[in-house]
């Protein structure tokens, strides 16, 4: 400690830093890079193991035995839904009742803010109906929740169908210590959000549903189960969920390991684990693969059904049936075990899941980094713009020495306001940014030929851009003319702001802080008034949010394997963005006002410094 | 048939000489062990008495009754056990319990069975055992001599001055909505309450203890209850006995939501049965069957009631209930067809010789000409009564009467469905109660009662005891029927004391007709100490069920005048109103996961705290104690490789 307090060394090593300042953020950013690329490398990760007692040592068998009878009722129910046009209510109500369930419906009904044109709605209203197994001789304090969608067109129908022969199996056994909750839900999230909100009674979205009549306590896990077609090659395994929150990693260790206990292949991201993790091809896989899931995250929309339980602490994935053209084939009857054994083993537990981490990225399902691996190549990236404030601060406190006979720079340096008129500035454009939008569609759709949505996302596009033009000359009308030291304390305040927004959104959701940080860091360190202009404005455009935002929708097509053209791209970039509007809106996801209302301001002052006169 | 007859009775003959033997062993002192030789050579030899028809006083000798009334309750369980294995034998030998004549108290035991067919296609099953004393434990006097009240219960009751004692273990949640009502109902996991006699000044105290004791005789967790769970409710729970104590002070209530109820809570609970389990209805009582259903629920209640019409004094009654429910899918294999034998895997034999009484009842009110299902054995006997405001029907089958067992000595009452599926009449009144939100820092507890009564309105009681850890916010408290505001007659809330005592909140509510009345409350979850977390805190923590007492209007008006002839299950609650009947249920109980730190990391929680006191208190001591000096600039580097130099050679630096 007499680092600190002792002068001459404290001297000594902020003139270090000071001097080395641009070399030492260079080395860390490339060390920040580095180490999450390094990440993906098998010999430094962990394998998966299973944390929970109640889970792993206890064996159960798994006996469902009627998988084509459940693919019976899928084609029944397919009929039904076909016949109804939507959820046969009634339909699922005589036969929920049938296989001796307390069966409840909800109904629910949602005007979203425009229409959603990817999934073709605007005025939304449905049902879920649900059917509660209870437990013997329990009380009705715990339940345990598997749902199947009910999907337009012919999509999920062996879901649902599975999931009542699960349940009619479930029923007749005596094992079961908490309630199992079958659910049917319709127009996917929306539903599934109505179903929830109206479990827990809270209303956080201004959705109508009718309150539920029939509960069974609080619920531990759930399981959200997708399969169109009556043989799949894989499952593939949804972690993500909202505001990129993640289940418990047991829950994908205890699907991992019923996969390779009943022989199924099993998949994350769609990707197969592969073992040459020493070859270039392998490393590059095992790389996609938690690319992929940092996306995923990044993008704070919930990937599955699954994904809005996690805001009531309920650990929560969906499991999806992949049908390819693979030789080996499974069948319902193997996927039910799989359930089974799923369920019996969460029925086991004495407590939520709780032993294993929360905070991890998975390069392939039997691999993991947990949060202790990763934060450092955030912390690396963040430590850059620590280090610019200190030299920033350096340079603010040491000036008055060496610029004392220009005594009458120093008070009329631009105190509050010339800062506050920026920040101001800049946040309300963020306010605009997140409000305009959805208030203006109409006036939009008015005057120009385009549908609303078109009309949201442009109107949001214009905002953004006409952002660049507005502010950077405001502090003009104030002062006149920018001092130097001005400039230095709007960009420490700046530094200091984006350090401290990215440290939060990454502690919340590592993916997204790290992608931010990727672009912003560097643009935050290096931008002064006197760069060349022209072409640090391209940069700083080049790497805005928006524009990380459209690398991100190329990149995710291109590990997903489905590259899209210039054109394809945009109109995907257009879509994303409704999207994202729509997940706030729907959901309460929170990376549209993050971006919005922080992001794009804090982005705003350093184009005010570039421009700084 | 006669050989083995004689077999069995030479064999009889054996095993009471033995324990007659071991009899005199044990009271050596007393000087009636030749008298009860003689009673058992007379019982042995005495004429065949025809078993069972309730006149069995006749054939009684003297001498049992004296040696019965001396010997020490270990002398009359080894008579119990002798009795039932003389049941077992020979039904001939039932003179030996008969009771005494001119006792200076009297006993009587009864026992029943009621089975109730259920529309879901679950069956229920509720046993009542019943001992009425007629002893005066409240005047005070020293009670030694035990004959069919259990002594281990008769003694607690003495010493701690217990008035009313009802405790009940329940493993599972009663489904009022498709089950309808239960005879006795009783929240899942432990209730105790208990009323004592005014002359008890250390209420607390006594409490404390009894619930010790207790926890000891049904080898259950009730040594948990304490002051953090102990309630006294001013209206919910009245005396059911006579008296005319309402000073709650006497009372005291409390549940255990997580109580497990097993086989190690039953085998005493038969133990307290005269017959235990060897002989009459308590040989159903198999635990393989009994926990392999949906509802299982046993209960000891003790209170004072009449002894005769005129109420000039006191028995003592203890009734030993027990309820269950078979599933249909889990236990009935899914057909809707039930026996005694697929309930219990046993069937009946004979009655308890010590009943005066031993009954099984079948509803069949659905039933009237068979339509809905088979019933066989059939048995001419029809019972009605008016139970839970509901006129019902029942078959009975009198086990004291050899005919009843027919032809196979077994009576083995089967129930076949015709047709597959009946409709219930909804139940008048139903709740449910659920934590409402998100989050680890506030919650909000919603309790719904549904009332379903077309056009009456009923008031009822509710009863909700919360643990401190909740801190109710009692300001948000809302009452609302029909989206209006409800307004309670009557409440009494006590306000929690951290690590004292819980809170309790009373309201008497008038529920209007075909409505949901909703009592919403909001709570704040409290961090606890680290040391005051179960070993396994991320189950939750529980919150007990509300009670919701109602009196509420019967479906038809009810029969008075036949108070006598009514069966056991139906005189329990007091009745006030002709037209209403009292009715009690119970919530849910909740399971709430409170704030919890990650007990896993207590490790990494030294390291990190450490590190920030090193760091922060360190430098700051630093910066404190140093002293601070104008230092000279620093020489450059040749000038101080010249002082090194200096000082080697000893000279003064420059």
């Amino acid at each position: 400690m007499g680092l600190l307090s002792d002068p001459n060394r404290r001297r000594a090593l902020i003139g270090m830093l000071t001097r080395l300042n641009a070399p030492i953020c260079l080395v860390c950013y490339m060390a920040g890079v580095a180490w999450f690329m390094g990440l993906a490398f098998e010999p430094f990760t962990l394998r998966t193991y299973m944390s929970e007692n109640a889970m792993g040592s206890t064996m159960v068998e798994e006996r469902f035995p009627s998988g084509e009878a459940a693919l019976a009722t899928g084609r029944e129910f397919a009929a039904h839904k076909k016949k109804a046009g939507g959820m046969p209510v009634d339909w699922l109500v005589r036969t929920m009742q049938s296989k001796g369930l307390e069966v409840f419906t909800q109904r629910f009904s949602r005007k979203l803010p425009f229409p959603d044109e990817n999934k073709e709605r605007y005025m939304v209203k449905g049902y879920n109906v649900y059917g509660i197994l209870r437990a013997p001789r329990a009380p009705r304090t715990e339940a345990l929740v598997l749902s199947a969608p009910c999907s337009p067109g012919n999509d999920n129908n062996q879901a649902v169908g599975l999931l009542l022969g699960l349940a009619q199996y479930f029923r007749s056994q005596i094992y079961w210590a908490k309630d199992i909750i079958f659910l049917v839900n319709e127009h996917d999230l929306i539903g599934m959000q109505a179903w929830l909100e109206g479990y827990h009674h809270t209303n956080t979205t201004g959705m109508d549903w009718s309150p539920l009549q029939g509960r069974g306590g609080s619920i531990q896990a759930a399981l959200s189960l997708e399969l169109s077609s009556d043989v799949v090659t894989s499952l593939d395994l949804v972690l993500e969920g909202l505001n990129g929150q993640l289940p418990n990693l047991d829950l994908a260790n205890l699907f991992y390991a019923f996969c390779q206990k009943i022989g199924v292949l099993c998949t994350i991201q769609g990707k197969l684990p592969r073992n040459d993790w020493d070859t270039t091809s392998g490393y590059s896989h095992a790389v996609q693969t938690m690319m992929l899931m940092v996306l995923k995250q990044a993008s704070g929309r919930p990937w599955g059904d699954h994904g809005l339980f996690l805001r009531y602490h309920i650990e929560a994935a969906s499991i999806k049936g992949v049908n390819s053209f693979r030789q080996y084939k499974t069948d319902a009857t193997t996927i039910g075990r799989l359930m089974e054994g799923m369920y019996r083993k969460l029925n086991n537990l004495l407590e939520r899941l709780h032993q294993s981490y929360f905070f991890y990225l998975m390069p392939s399902l039997s691999r993991f980094v947990s949060i202790g691996y990763y934060m450092p190549a955030f912390g690396l990236l963040a430590v850059i713009l620590l280090l610019r404030a200190l030299d920033l601060w350096v340079q603010l406190s040491s000036p008055p020495t060496i610029t004392e006979d220009d005594g009458t720079e120093v008070p009329s340096s631009p105190g509050v306001l010339s800062i506050l008129t920026p920040l101001v500035i800049s946040h309300l454009t963020g306010v605009a940014l997140y409000t305009l939008p959805i208030l203006s569609q109409e006036t939009a759709v008015q005057h120009f030929p385009v549908s609303e949505t078109e009309a949201v996302v442009l109107t949001a596009i214009a905002i953004y851009t006409a952002g660049l033009a507005l502010p950077h000359n405001t502090h003009r009308l104030l002062s006149g003319e920018g001092t130097e030291q001005g400039w230095k304390v709007l960009k420490l305040v700046a530094v200091l702001y984006l350090a401290v927004l990215l440290g939060c959104t990454a502690l919340i959701n590592f993916s997204l802080g790290f992608i931010l940080a990727l672009t912003l860091v560097p643009l935050a360190a290096f931008i002064t008034p006197h760069v060349p202009k022209a072409l640090s404005a391209f940069l700083m455009v080049v790497l805005s949010p928006g524009c990380t935002l459209l690398f991100a929708v190329f990149f995710f097509q291109e590990l997903q394997e489905t590259p899209v053209s210039v054109q394809e791209g945009w109109m995907l970039f257009l879509s994303v963005i409704s999207q994202g509007i729509l997940d706030h809106a729907l959901y309460g996801s929170l990376v549209y006002p993050l971006v919005a209302l922080l992001v794009y301001p804090c982005w705003l002052l350093f184009w005010n410094i570039l421009f700084w006169k | 048939m006669a050989a083995s007859r004689r077999q069995r009775l030479g064999l009889w003959l054996v095993l009471c000489t033995c324990l007659l033997t071991a009899a005199a062993a044990v009271d050596a002192d007393n000087d009636d062990v030749q008298v009860s030789g003689t009673g058992h050579d007379n019982a042995a030899g005495g004429p065949t008495v025809p078993p069972g028809t309730g006149e069995q006083g006749a054939g009684r000798t003297p001498e049992t009754e004296d040696r019965r009334w001396e010997a020490t309750q270990e002398e009359v369980e080894v008579v119990v056990e002798e009795v039932q294995q003389a049941g077992d034998q020979d039904q001939d030998q039932d003179q030996v319990v008969d009771p005494p004549s001119e006792p200076p108290s009297r006993d009587d035991f009864k026992e029943e069975l009621v089975i109730r067919p259920l529309h879901s296609g679950d069956i229920y099953a509720s046993f009542q055992f019943r001992t009425v004393w007629d002893t005066d434990f409240l005047g005070g006097q020293k009670v030694s001599h035990y004959r069919l009240f259990p002594k281990s219960l008769g003694q607690v009751i003495t010493k701690f001055s217990v008035r009313e004692l009802h405790i009940s273990f329940t493993q599972g949640y009663w489904r009022t909505m498709q089950w309808g009502q239960p005879y006795l109902p009783s929240p899942p996991g432990a209730e105790l309450w208990v009323w004592f006699q005014d002359t008890v000044t250390d209420v607390d105290g006594t409490w404390k203890e009894l619930t010790n004791v207790l926890s000891g005789i049904f080898c259950a967790s009730l040594n948990f209850i304490d002051s953090t769970n102990t309630v006294q409710p001013s209206a919910s729970f009245k005396p059911l006995g006579i008296g005319n104590v309402t000073d709650h002070r006497f009372l005291r209530y409390a549940t255990l939501p997580r109580e497990i109820v097993c086989t190690e809570n039953l085998t005493p609970w038969k133990k307290l049965l005269p017959c235990g389990s060897k002989a009459g209805l308590s040989v159903l009582l198999k635990s393989e069957k009994l926990f392999h259903s949906t509802f299982h629920s046993q209960a000891v209640h003790v209170r004072p009631v009449c002894q005769d019409p005129h109420c000039k004094t006191t028995s003592l009654e203890l009734r030993q209930t027990l309820n269950v429910v078979f599933d249909l899918h889990t236990s009935g294999q899914g057909k809707r067809e039930w026996s005694l034998f697929k309930m219990f895997s046993r069937t009946l034999t004979e009655a308890c010789p010590l009943a005066s009484s031993s009954k099984v009842y079948i509803d069949v009110t659905d039933n009237p000409q068979g339509e809905q299902f088979d019933l066989s054995p059939a048995t001419p006997l029809l019972s009605q009564a008016g139970v839970l405001g509901d006129r019902r029907t029942y078959s009975v089958y009198d086990l004291t009467q050899q005919a009843t067992f027919g032809p196979t000595r077994s009576l083995n009452t089967l129930l076949r469905w015709k047709s597959p599926e009946g409709d219930m009449l909804g139940p008048l009144l139903h709740s449910e109660r659920y934590v409402a939100g998100y989050g680890l820092q506030t919650g909000e507890i919603h309790t719904l009662m549904y009332n379903n009564h077309p056009y009456r309105a009923f008031p009822v009681l509710l009863l909700s005891t919360v643990p401190w850890y909740l801190r109710l916010y009692i300001h948000t408290l809302t009452v609302t029927s029909k989206g209006k505001d409800n307004k309670p007659s009557y409440i009494h809330y006590q306000p929690s004391k951290d690590r004292e005592r819980p809170h309790l909140l009373e309201m008497l509510l008038q529920l209007p007709p075909n409505s949901v009345t909703e009592v919403t409350v909001e709570f704040e979850r409290a961090l606890l100490k680290w040391t005051e977390y179960t070993p396994d805190p991320n189950h939750g923590f529980y919150v007990g069920s509300s009670v919701i007492s109602a009196l509420v209007p019967s479906v038809v008006a009810m029969d008075t005048n036949s108070t006598l002839e009514r069966p056991l299950f139906n005189s329990f609650f007091p009745c006030k109103e002709e037209t209403s009947y009292f009715m009690r249920i119970y919530t849910e109980p909740l399971l709430v996961n409170l704030p919890t730190p990650d007990f896993s990391m207590p490790y990494n929680v030294i390291c990190l705290t450490c590190t920030v006191v090193a760091v922060g208190y360190g430098s700051l001591y630093n910066l404190l104690t140093r002293t601070f000096q104008v230092e000279e600039p620093s020489p450059g580097l040749a000038k101080r490789i010249a002082n090194v130099i200096r000082r080697m050679r000893g000279v003064p630096p420059l």
